[in-house]
Formats: C-alpha cells, sequence, structure tokens
C-alpha cells in the first residue's frame, strides 16, 4: 500500500493485478485505496477498432508529458469467449513510453465483463490515481455501438471515429455517439474526413440544445500528432466544465450505480449459493431444461418460498 | 464474485531482427491456450522489454531472436529484470539460437530455449507446467 502512494511501479503492478483476479483480496486491496482516489482526471478513449485509438493515446500522453503531467494508461483488449485467453496488442503502438517514467502502462482482457471494458478496468484506475498519476487514460477495446461501460469510469470520453466508416444513420443510432464529451475524427489526412466530421457534427447538434456541454468535434492525424493539442486543449475545456458543478451531479450519479451494483452482487450471490446449497435448484434446471417451466416463472417460485418476494 | 487466475506472458522482439513470425504463432499459440498474452512489436530495448514485464506484471517473458545478438541481449535483459525485482518471472526464449551458445544462456538464468520446428503444443505445455499459478 505505501508502495502504492509513493508511485511504486512493482507496487501498482502487483495491485492491479490482485484487482484483476477479484475476491477478498481485491476487496480489500480498493477498500484501502479508495480514500486516495479522486484526484486524478480520467480520460476514456473509445471508438470502433481501427480508428486509430492507440495511436492517438500514445501521443496524448507525449503531449501531456510535455506538460509535465504524469499519467496511467489502461489499454483494454477483449479475451476469447472461448478459451479465456487474450491476446493485448495495443502496447505495441505506445512502446517507446515503456521507458518514460512519468508513465505506467497496463494492458487488461475484458475476461469477458460486458461493456468494452473489463470488471477490473475500474479498480486500476483506482490504484493508478491513487499512485498519484496526474491523469489516467482508459482505451477501451474496439467499440461500435453498446459498449458505453466506460462512461462509469471516465469523467471525459474521447469518441474516435474515423473516415469512411458508416453514413449518419450509424451516427444516429444510440449508444456510443450519446456518451461523447469530444469527437474525433482521426486519420483526417484521408479522404472523406470533412464529410465524416460534418456528419457527426449534424448529428450532434440534433440533440445538444439543452446541453449544457457541447461536445465538440476535432479532426486529428494521430500518426503524426496534427490536432492532438486541440484535443488536448478541449479535454481540459470539458474538465473545467466538470469542475464547474456538471462534475458533482456525475460523481453522485456513479455513486448510486456503484453502490447499488454491489448490492445486487452480494445479495445475489448470496441467494444464489444459499439455493444451491440447499439443493434447490436442480429440480427447477431440469424444468427449464425441458421447456416444462420458463426461468422467470421459476425464478418466482423460488423467491416466494423464500419469502423474498 | 473471484475471477480465475490467468497467466499472463510477455512476447518481446529485443534488437533489430526485422520480422516476428515466429513470435506471433507463438504469442497466438499461448492466447489459445487460456493465457494472456502482451505483445511488444518489433525492435525492443532491453530496457523496454524489463520495463513492460514489470508494468504488466507478467509471470512469463517468453524472447524472440533471429539476428544472432543474443550473447549482447540477453544478458543485459536478465540484469534488468533482476534490478527490477522479477527475479521470479520466468523466462524462455526461441527463433535462430545455435546449439553451443544454450548452455550459456541457461547459466544467465533462462529457464529454456525453443529452437525453429519446435511444435507449439511443447511451448504451451512448458509454460503451463513451469509457472505456478
Amino acid at each position: 500500500m505505501k508502495g502504492i502512494l509513493k508511485g511504486d511501479k512493482r507496487s501498482i503492478a502487483r495491485a492491479i493485478t490482485v484487482a484483476e483476479d477479484g475476491g477478498a483480496d481485491a476487496q480489500k486491496l480498493i477498500a484501502l485505496v479508495y480514500p486516495y482516489t479522486g484526484k486524478a482526471h480520467v480520460i476514456g478513449i473509445t471508438g470502433p477498432g481501427g480508428a486509430g485509438k492507440s495511436t492517438l493515446v500514445e501521443k496524448l500522453v507525449r503531449e501531456y508529458r510535455k506538460q509535465g503531467k504524469t499519467i496511467g494508461v489502461v489499454a483494454v483488449d477483449p479475451s476469447s469467449p472461448f478459451t479465456g485467453g487474450a491476446f493485448l496488442g495495443d502496447r505495441i503502438r505506445m512502446q517507446e513510453l515503456s521507458t518514460n517514467e512519468g508513465v505506467f502502462i497496463r494492458s487488461m482482457a475484458t475476461r469477458n465483463y460486458a461493456g468494452g471494458i473489463a470488471r477490473a478496468t475500474k479498480d486500476a484506475v483506482r490504484v493508478l490515481d491513487a499512485a498519484g498519476k496526474d491523469l489516467v487514460i482508459v482505451e477501451t477495446v474496439g467499440a461500435g455501438q453498446s459498449e458505453v461501460e466506460i462512461v462509469r469510469v471516465a469523467q471525459t470520453i474521447v469518441v474516435v471515429h474515423a473516415p469512411g466508416m458508416g453514413d449518419e444513420i450509424q451516427a444516429i443510432k444510440a449508444g456510443i455517439m450519446e456518451i461523447g464529451d469530444v469527437f474525433v475524427v482521426n486519420k483526417a489526412d484521408r479522404e472523406n474526413a470533412n464529410k465524416t466530421a460534418s456528419d457527426l457534427q449534424a448529428i450532434l447538434q440534433l440533440s445538444e440544445a439543452d446541453r449544457a456541454w457541447k461536445p465538440p468535434v476535432l479532426k486529428t492525424v494521430a500518426l503524426t500528432g496534427e490536432g492532438v493539442p486541440e484535443l488536448v486543449e478541449k479535454v481540459a475545456e470539458h474538465k473545467a466544465h466538470l469542475n464547474h458543478g456538471a462534475g458533482h451531479e456525475r460523481l453522485m450519479l456513479g455513486a448510486e450505480n456503484e453502490l447499488t451494483d454491489a448490492i445486487k452482487e452480494k445479495v445475489l450471490s448470496s441467494i444464489i449459493d444459499n439455493l444451491r446449497k440447499e439443493g434447490k435448484l436442480e429440480g427447477y434446471l431440469q424444468k427449464i431444461a425441458k421447456k416444462e417451466m420458463d426461468p422467470l416463472s421459476a425464478a418466482e417460485e423460488l423467491l416466494k418460498e423464500k419469502g423474498l418476494e | 464474485m473471484s475471477g480465475k487466475k490467468r497467466i499472463r506472458v510477455l512476447i518481446a522482439k529485443p534488437g533489430l531482427d526485422s520480422h516476428d513470425r515466429g513470435a506471433k504463432v507463438v504469442a497466438r499459440a499461448l492466447r489459445d491456450a487460456g493465457m494472456e498474452v502482451i505483445y511488444t512489436g518489433l525492435r525492443q530495448t532491453p530496457e523496454q522489454i524489463a520495463e513492460t514485464a514489470l508494468q504488466e506484471d507478467v509471470d512469463v517473458v517468453g524472447l524472440s531472436i533471429l539476428s544472432g545478438a543474443h550473447k549482447t541481449l540477453f544478458p543485459r535483459i536478465m540484469q534488468l529484470l533482476k534490478q527490477k525485482g522479477l527475479a521470479d518471472v520466468m523466462v524462455f526464449a526461441g527463433g535462430i539460437i545455435p546449439e553451443e551458445d544454450v548452455p550459456d544462456l541457461k547459466k544467465l538464468g533462462l529457464k529454456e530455449i525453443f529452437g525453429p520446428g519446435t511444435p507449439t503444443g511443447t511451448i504451451i505445455k512448458y509454460v503451463s507446467d513451469n509457472v505456478c499459478k
């Protein structure tokens, strides 16, 4: 714990592993770390695979280093739903930063948690926050439409698009388009970048009438770093906007979500473990498998019997 | 709800090799065996590799080298891993490494050297048998 607060890399790395492996150790760790969190600005980078998220993160980190800031990066890639294995390749685009003293990069597999991040991503962010990083950048898995869990982790969400990845119809759909605080059209040196940017702009204008923060649309070329200083500026503006009150609302909403989720998880696992121990599940499983009873009715009966319904 | 512990492996390419077919094949095989594999990409310095192993908290490092510079690069990598408190990380290597160099490399602390043509199953078995998790 002392190691984490001092920013010792070995301690940070070990702590993130403990968080990932879950269970009682992880719970203890987070309880210790929690009081030291809340200082870092957490930025989420999301968008479809191949849009250039990792390359953009690398350039962002360089820009922040120029300002003398320290940065933690959590880069999430998917686990195989079949073997549980994962190939974590985001780091390849950031390897030159690995020996940079002010930067800590951690790759993380989703371990089949849905929503574009891993169950432990939030805890990894907490560890890096407690370790004193000024900024923590979370790169989600290649996210298409509904991978929006990142809103529970990051304060400022950057949605990265690239030209030629779908028309306005894609942009009208719900989900990822609604969570962005800053939109980026990366690979802006390509054909149609202006069209993509104005499509995004047009769609955003439809919904932004009543919003205090109007998400800007920026163009970048992550490979050369073009547009990255402007992105840093917009992210800072959003942070300032949050500091003017909007952030508190978000924090409270986040706290409510987390508390209710935690209660659900605890209550659920205790009820289910109990039913399993009493051997009450087996009979219902047979009935459901044979299509004699639907799962919802079975759940209702079980809970009634327990006096929980 | 407790997550299952996973073996984390770093596959690294030290030095100036220009291709990484073998490293990718091994990375893919270990992935399919249920491990979490972090790949560094080409042309890594010993410092980058050791630092990555540290930040990623891996259980295993696999070094792939074709250039013939293993006698220069491997001692440096092993030394840096030790300095960073990662002496307990298992290190194996593969690529083009002459038979006569193997004893010296093992003295450095490398656990095993897999030459060209090694079935991926052999590497998977070796890694899972030798990592206690």
